[in-house]
C-alpha cells in the first residue's frame, strides 16, 4: 500500500517572544485506508498539525509529503487546488452556508475542482443517500439536527472522492449518541469505500474507534503500538 | 518537480462564479436591498438631470415664440453717438430706414420709431381748459414710419394707420394707442376728433387694439415722420423694429447695420434674439453642472455604501471564506466572487436607478405638460457605470478577503 501522509521532522514554529513550536519534529507516515486518530489536550498542537496535514498551513522545518508530493514545494494556489482534490476536510463547527440547501452545500465542494456541473449532482446525491440524508436534499442546515448536519458536512468532505478525509473533533459539538452514528459513519466509510481516515480528537471513545491511535503532548508524536 | 505538474489548478467557472455571487447577495436580501438603494439614487439623480435638463433646454426652445425669434432692432450706440452744439440729433440711422430695409431678402416689414421732443408740452383732446377735470396730460408722442405698425405687429381697434402719403405731406395726422386713447376719452374715429399737443392740432385717424413686441406704444401718440420733422423739428429716427421670415433674424441682423449705415456700421447696436441653439445648449450646461455634481455625489455616497457594506459582509462571512478556501478555492476565486458581488449591486441599483430616473423625467413633464426628451444612450449607460462604481467599490473589500489566511479564516467557526 502506498502512503498518503508522510511526515518527515515536521516542526512548525510560530514567530513571537519567544518563539513557540507548535509541533515538534513530527514522523508519520499513514497507508491509503489507514484509520489513525490524533489525540491531544487543547494547546497540544493537534490543530496546528491538522493545519499542516490539510495544506491549510506548511511545516517551518522538515518536509511533509501528500501522495508523494512535497507540499512545502507548492504555491499557494497550488496548495489550494490539492485540498480541493485530495483532501476533505469535516470540522467541529460543521462550516456550512446556512443559506444554501443542503444540495447545494455539498456542491460548493465541487465547485472549485474541475467537476463538471450534471457531475455535481450526481456525486452530491450520491454522497448525501451514503450519509444517510437522501431525503433532505432541499432542506436548509437551520433545520437540521446537529448530528445531520455533520452529516452533511461529511458528505461534502467526501463527494469530491479525495485521498485524506481529516476531521478536526467531528463530535465535538455532538450528544453520544449521535456521536456514536457518526463513528458508525466513519468505519463504514472505511471499510466499504477504502477511505483513509484521520480523525483529531481528545475524546477517548472516539480514539478508541480508531485503528491506529496517535498521541501528541506539547506537540511531540508518539504513537501508541 | 515533475510531481508539482500533476496539480491541476483549481477553477471556478464565470456561471459558477455567477451561481455563488447571487448565493451570497440573497443570503442577506434586506441588507442587499439597502446597499443597493445607495446607487440607486445616484443613478436615478444623474439620469434624472440629464433628461430634466434636455427636455427642459428643449422646451425653452419651444416656447421660444415666432415673434421674439424674428424681431431686430436697431438702435445708435450711444457711446459713439456723436453730439455737437447746434446739432440736436445726430443719428446712423437715415430717414429712409424702411426702404432700405425693406429691399433685403428676409425682412417682412421694417419701421423707424423716435420719441418727439415736444418741449414738454401737455396733450388734451378739448380746445378749453376745463377748471374742474383733468383735461391735459403728459404723453409720449412718438414719430414713426408708416412701416412700423406691421413691424411690430399691431392691431386696430378702430380706424386706419398713416401711411407714406400722410409721412410724405407731413399731414397733421396721430394713431393713438389703447392707453392714450383712454386717457384722452377718445373711442371713435370716424369724426376725426382732434387733440392737441401744446398749440399743435393733430387729426386722429385711428386707435391701436394691441401692439405684439413694442409696448412703448400702447400709451402714446403715434405721428408720422413727416409731420414730427415739420411739426417738431424731430432730428433722426431714433431706431428702427424689423420683423424678419422665421430663421432670418440673424442674416438681418448682420446685414441691417451695413444698409443703415454703409460708412460706418459700427456706429449701430443690433439687438437679435438668442439664437435657439446657444438657448439650449445654455440652458443644459446650467442645469447639468450643478446636478451633474450632485449625481456625482450621490453616486459617491452609494460607491462608499457598497464598498462599506461588502468590507462588513467580508468580515461576517470569514467562516464561508476559509471553508471555500479549504474545498479548494484559490485568492482569485476569493476576491472574484466579492467583487462580481459588489460590481452586481452596483448594475442593479444602475438599472433600477436608471428606471427611475426615466419616470421622473415623465413625471415632471407629464407634470408641467412638456415633451420629455432623453438621449438613448443615457438610460443604457447608467447600468453600466453603476456596475463600475460596484466593482471599484468593491476592489478594496475583496482584496482584504483574499488576503485572509485560511488557518485564520477557520478559526472563528460560523
Amino acid at each position: 500500500m502506498s502512503a498518503v501522509v508522510e511526515l518527515d521532522g515536521v516542526t512548525r514554529t510560530f514567530a513571537g517572544s519567544p518563539p513557540v513550536e507548535a509541533v515538534k519534529g513530527a514522523d508519520l507516515t499513514v497507508a491509503e485506508g489507514d484509520y489513525v486518530t490524533l489525540v491531544g489536550p487543547s494547546g497540544s498542537g493537534k490543530s496546528t498539525l491538522l493545519h499542516i496535514l490539510g495544506c491549510l498551513d506548511t511545516p517551518t522545518a522538515g518536509t511533509y509529503r501528500l501522495l508523494g508530493l512535497d507540499v512545502g514545494d507548492l504555491s499557494d494556489g497550488q496548495r489550494a487546488a490539492l485540498r480541493g482534490s485530495e483532501i476533505g476536510f469535516v470540522f467541529q463547527a460543521f462550516y456550512l452556508l446556512p443559506y444554501r440547501t443542503v444540495m447545494e452545500n455539498v456542491m460548493t465542494g465541487l465547485v472549485y475542482n474541475r467537476t463538471p456541473r450534471r457531475v455535481r449532482k450526481e456525486r452530491s446525491r450520491a454522497a448525501l443517500e451514503r450519509v444517510g440524508l437522501g431525503h433532505r436534499l432541499d432542506f436548509t442546515p437551520r433545520q437540521l439536527s446537529g448530528g445531520e448536519r455533520q452529516r452533511v458536512a461529511i458528505a461534502r468532505a467526501i463527494a469530491p472522492e479525495p485521498s485524506l478525509l481529516l476531521c478536526d473533533e467531528p463530535t465535538g459539538n455532538l450528544d453520544s449518541k449521535t456521536t456514536d452514528s457518526i463513528l458508525d459513519l466513519f468505519d463504514e466509510l472505511r471499510t466499504a469505500d477504502g477511505l483513509t481516515l484521520m480523525v483529531i480528537t481528545h475524546d477517548e471513545r472516539v480514539s478508541r474507534r480508531g485503528e491506529r491511535r496517535v498521541d501528541i503532548t506539547d506537540g511531540v508524536l508518539a504513537e501508541a503500538s | 518537480m515533475s510531481d508539482r505538474r500533476r496539480i491541476i489548478r483549481s477553477r471556478l467557472s464565470f456561471r459558477d462564479l455567477v451561481t455563488e455571487a447571487v448565493a451570497g447577495m440573497l443570503a442577506r436580501p434586506g441588507r442587499t436591498v439597502l446597499t443597493i438603494l445607495g446607487t440607486v439614487l445616484g443613478v436615478a439623480a444623474l439620469v434624472a438631470t440629464l433628461g430634466l435638463a434636455k427636455t427642459a433646454g428643449n422646451q425653452i426652445v419651444t416656447r421660444f415664440d415666432a415673434l421674439a425669434a424674428t424681431s431686430i432692432t436697431v438702435s445708435n450706440r450711444t457711446d459713439s453717438f456723436f453730439r455737437s452744439p447746434g446739432l440736436n440729433d445726430v443719428s446712423a440711422i437715415p430717414w429712409d430706414a424702411e426702404d432700405r430695409l425693406t429691399r433685403l431678402n428676409g425682412v417682412v416689414a421694417a419701421g423707424t420709431l423716435s420719441l418727439v421732443d415736444t418741449g414738454g408740452q401737455l396733450v388734451s383732446s378739448v380746445p378749453i381748459n376745463d377748471p374742474l377735470g383733468q383735461s391735459e396730460f403728459a404723453m409720449d408722442v412718438l414719430a414713426a414710419s408708416p412701416g412700423l405698425f406691421d413691424a411690430v405687429i399691431s392691431e386696430l381697434r378702430t380706424g386706419r394707420f398713416f401711411d407714406t402719403g400722410h409721412d410724405e405731406r407731413g399731414d397733421p395726422v396721430a394713431v393713438l394707442g389703447p392707453g392714450a386713447a383712454a386717457r384722452l376719452n377718445i373711442n371713435r374715429v370716424d369724426q376725426q376728433p382732434a387733440i392737441f399737443v401744446g398749440d399743435t392740432t393733430l387729426a386722429v385717424i385711428g386707435i391701436l387694439e394691441d401692439v405684439a413686441t413694442e409696448p412703448s406704444l400702447l400709451d402714446a401718440i403715434i405721428i408720422p415722420n413727416g409731420t414730427a420733422r415739420s411739426l417738431f423739428g424731430t432730428g433722426a429716427p431714433a431706431e428702427v423694429h424689423i420683423r424678419t421670415e422665421i430663421g432670418a433674424a440673424y442674416l438681418i441682423g448682420d446685414q441691417a447695420p451695413i444698409a443703415l449705415n454703409p460708412n460706418d456700421p459700427s456706429l449701430l447696436r443690433v439687438q437679435v434674439p438668442p439664437e435657439p441653439r446657444a438657448v439650449r445648449s445654455g440652458v443644459e450646461s446650467d442645469v447639468n453642472t450643478l446636478f451633474l455634481v450632485l449625481g456625482g455625489v450621490s453616486l459617491l455616497v452609494g460607491a462608499i455604501g457598497i464598498a462599506n457594506v461588502t468590507l462588513v459582509s467580508v468580515l461576517e462571512r470569514v467562516g464561508e471564506i476559509g471553508l471555500r478556501r479549504a474545498v479548494g478555492a484559490a485568492r482569485r476565486h476569493i476576491a472574484s466572487q466579492f467583487l462580481v458581488e459588489s460590481a452586481a449591486m452596483g448594475f442593479i441599483g444602475g438599472i433600477i436607478g436608471a428606471s427611475a430616473g426615466v419616470l421622473v423625467i415623465v413625471a415632471v413633464s407629464a407634470n408641467k405638460q412638456w415633451t420629455p426628451v432623453l438621449d438613448v444612450q443615457v438610460p443604457l449607460l447608467a447600468p453600466l457605470a453603476g456596475a463600475v462604481v460596484g466593482l471599484v467599490a468593491g476592489l478594496y473589500p475583496s482584496w482584504r478577503a483574499s488576503t485572509l489566511e485560511p488557518v485564520e479564516a477557520l478559526r472563528g467557526g460560523m
